[in-house]
């Protein structure tokens, strides 16, 4: 293929990025933000077409005579080469995940920025805020089309460097600030354990290159020759420490507390980063690297449980929260972590794959489907906090009757992530059911459980946004957005609605063969029906408004407690870091910096300080001082020679 | 009784000496100034005198302390017009005055 459009599309946000960065305050916001929709309208058009060229061309570079598709590698350029051996490259990679990706990111990413000319209308740093925009763009897809390891985690960082920027957009609001050093000191740790994985994995199989890692695996077990670390083998402490870093991204357990806070952010960032693209880039990454991880079954054990335990936990917390943003923000940890259960239980365990690798299919299914019911129902709650000028929905209640258009769109994405057929979430969210049955039915039993919570928390917050009781609005009734606002809007109802029929097997599973998916219809009728009943419950609690849901409250007051204050994560990380790391070890080390390192260089200037104040008053300014001291070094020298030669 | 160099010498020691002392002691610039000018002409005399008693042949010494002389006058010049700009603005010639360029 030709390397011209991918360079592009590369290329193009990244330029738009330097354009509105350097020149936007000079343009007006309109330019400004046409400009960008422009530059991103194009860039999506672009990957459209890549992606469509990969999938149906039939062209021998992307699918074999088996019907295999291959990685094909655009073009990859050696961008520093240390050693022979140790070479990092800068490519383009285009497989089946790194084209769908292209498609969810491009596709997301334009509709937000139409969306935030009218969200964003007036707003102080409008012009900086599209550039933040496209430069998070151009990061995802260099991450999402990395030919290897390493170039993927320097586009890791550059998005994490620009979803800081992005949350702390409203820089002079304390909350946000604090929000986004949160997110990225929390990602930044995380990314610890992803760059060490990185060069302990890379120091054993002595490459970084995807293609050459994840084709017939088994010799990077074999590279390794057996070493073990602490109980586990090395090649498990590799993987262990690479998905570290996907749990920062990702926001899995226990590294989820920065997703919550990042909702400070404009809200059409939080659909965009915070909600479709950015968090899913552990799930990527974990798919990117599958072939790898299935050698090793206790590393996909980890994912499993850990992202079995995030999905009930950020459930749970999310049926308690009262603003609209955090129960998004939690309901989005829930579904990646959906995503992640899913990838692990695709590994049996033991080298091979479980169920044909339904599970990662399923996972990547979901993250498409779910990027866009997400972004579906973040740009809707944008657009009711626009319209009520408030994040909570104690200040929403009876919205349907002013906001028809959002009305719909919200209860379609509702339907969708709750598992409702026909709309998409139910068809990947089925599939990764049937997975984690087939790999453990505990394991099954857990997600579907919290799929059952997931469609409480759905409904609960579209009764109390849309149904529940009409408070006083204050100074003016809301209404439906501009239309910049309601296209994107009702663009991803209608991706929602019909995304589900898009034959996934067809195009991305594990080895890139394509197949059939099949329902389970056990599978796919229970998890309806307990979806249904959940939402009944919904409807019976908050339909209207009346006392069963403080009842219930009142009932379970520990239980509340702790789901409200999120399992007090929050004050855990604040006890460690504060009493524990600050004291215990910060203070000591600032001790001994300030006392011994600073003392030592400060007792230096000192005694030079000292030696010149002594020395000092013999440059008196009195020339007849000068002389007679001079007069008697002289003579005194004259005496000494004198002696000498005598 | 035979004139010997240590008569011309002892002379222009004492001229040096006293201008040695006059440089160190005297506040007054010019005082100071007269004081240099006292050693210049000591070591002038000392020129002429080694010329005189070790090399009669030749006359270096002689040229030298006219150009000595010569330069010695250029300098004065010099060092009169510094003390009396420093007369106009500080309005005295005291040397132990002049020390705002220490440290």
């Amino acid at each position: 293929m030709d390397a011209t459009l991918p360079i592009i599309i590369l290329a193009l946000p990244l330029f738009m990025f330097l354009l509105l960065g350097l020149a936007g305050v000079k343009m007006s916001h309109k330019a400004a933000a046409w400009l960008g929709i422009l530059g991103m309208g194009t860039t999506a058009t672009l990957s459209y077409i890549t992606a469509f060229t990969y999938f149906f061309s039939q062209n021998p570079e992307f699918v074999s005579a088996t019907g295999e598709r291959l990685q094909h590698v655009v073009f990859n350029l050696t961008w520093l080469a240390f050693t022979p051996d140790l070479v990092i490259s800068l490519g383009f990679l285009l497989d089946p995940i790194s084209a769908l990706m292209l498609v969810v990111i491009t596709t997301i990413s334009f509709m937000v920025h139409l969306y935030s000319l009218g969200y964003m209308e007036g707003e102080r740093g409008f012009q900086r805020y599209y550039a933040f925009l496209s430069l998070f763009s151009f990061s995802m897809l260099g991450l999402v089309v990395a030919t290897n390891i390493f170039q993927m985690y320097i586009f890791w960082e550059l998005v994490g460097a620009s979803s800081y920027l992005l949350i702390g957009f409203f820089y002079t609001k304390h909350s946000a600030v604090s929000a986004s050093k949160k997110a990225f000191i929390v990602t930044r740790f995380a990314d610890l354990g992803f760059l060490i994985g990185i060069l302990v994995l890379s120091y054993y199989s002595q490459t970084f290159d995807f293609i050459r890692l994840t084709t017939d695996s088994s010799w990077v077990l074999a590279s390794t020759g057996g070493a073990t670390f602490m109980g586990a083998s090395v090649l498990t402490w590799a993987l262990v420490l690479i998905f570290m870093g996907g749990m920062g991204k990702s926001a899995m357990l226990p590294l989820h507390i920065w997703l919550p806070d990042a909702m400070e952010g404009p809200t059409p960032v939080s659909a965009l980063i915070h909600a479709a693209t950015m968090v899913v880039a552990g799930v990527f990454l974990v798919a990117r690297m599958f072939p790898v991880y299935i050698l090793e079954g206790s590393a996909t054990t980890i994912i499993v449980v850990v992202g079995a335990l995030t999905a009930f936990y950020a459930a749970m917390v999310a049926c308690t929260q009262i603003d609209i943003k955090r129960v998004l923000a939690f309901s989005t940890i829930s579904q990646i972590a959906f995503m992640m259960v899913s990838l692990g239980v695709a590994s049996s365990g033991n080298g091979e794959v479980c169920h044909h690798g339904l599970g990662y299919m399923a996972s990547l299914f979901h993250m498409f489907t779910h990027a866009m019911f997400k972004a579906l129902l973040f740009l809707g709650a944008g657009a009711l906090i626009h319209a009520v000028h408030s994040n909570d929905y104690t200040a929403m209640g009876g919205l349907r009757k002013y906001m028809p258009i959002t009305h719909w769109t919200f209860l379609i994405g509702c339907l969708a992530i709750a598992g409702i057929p026909p709309f998409s979430g139910f068809f990947s969210k089925d599939e990764i059911l049937s997975a984690a049955y087939a790999w453990s039915p505990y394991v099954g039993i857990w997600m579907t459980v919290v799929a059952a919570l997931t469609a409480f928390y759905m409904f609960r917050l579209y009764y109390l946004i849309f149904w529940w009781n009409n408070p006083d609005y204050g100074h003016h009734t809301p209404h439906d957005s501009p239309w910049c606002m309601n296209v994107p809007l009702v663009f991803l109802a209608a991706v929602s609605c019909v995304a589900g029929f898009i034959p996934f097997g067809h195009f991305v599973t594990w080895n890139r063969m394509p197949y059939d998916i099949h329902l389970d219809p056990v599978i796919a009728v229970s998890s309806v029906v307990i979806a249904l009943l959940a939402i009944a419950l919904a409807t019976r609690m908050y339909a209207r408004e009346n006392s069963l849901p403080a009842r219930f409250r009142a009932a379970m007051p520990r239980l509340w407690d702790w789901c409200y204050h999120r399992f007090y994560w929050d004050e855990l990380y604040i006890f460690i870091t504060h009493r524990i790391i600050f004291n215990g070890i910060c203070r000591p080390i600032a001790w001994f910096d300030r006392h011994i390192i600073d003392g030592t260089m400060d007792s230096f200037a000192t005694l030079a300080n000292r030696a010149s104040d002594e020395i000092k008053p013999l440059q008196s300014g009195q020339i007849q001082q000068y002389v007679w001291i001079y007069l008697m070094g002289a003579l005194a020298l004259g005496v000494i020679t004198i002696l000498c030669l005598i | 009784m035979e004139i010997t160099a240590l008569y011309y010498l002892l002379p222009a020691l004492f001229m040096f000496c006293a201008g040695v002392y006059g440089f160190i002691t005297r506040k007054n610039m010019i005082a100071m100034l007269i004081s240099l000018e006292l050693m210049l002409n000591g070591v002038d005399m000392n020129f002429v005198i080694f010329n005189r008693f070790l090399f009669p042949g030749s006359m270096e010494g002689m040229y030298f302390t006219l150009f000595a002389i010569g330069i010695a006058a250029a300098e004065t010049a010099v060092a009169i017009a510094i003390i009396v700009n420093l007369f106009r603005s500080k309005g005295n010639v005291d040397v132990t005055g002049l020390n705002e360029m220490k440290f």
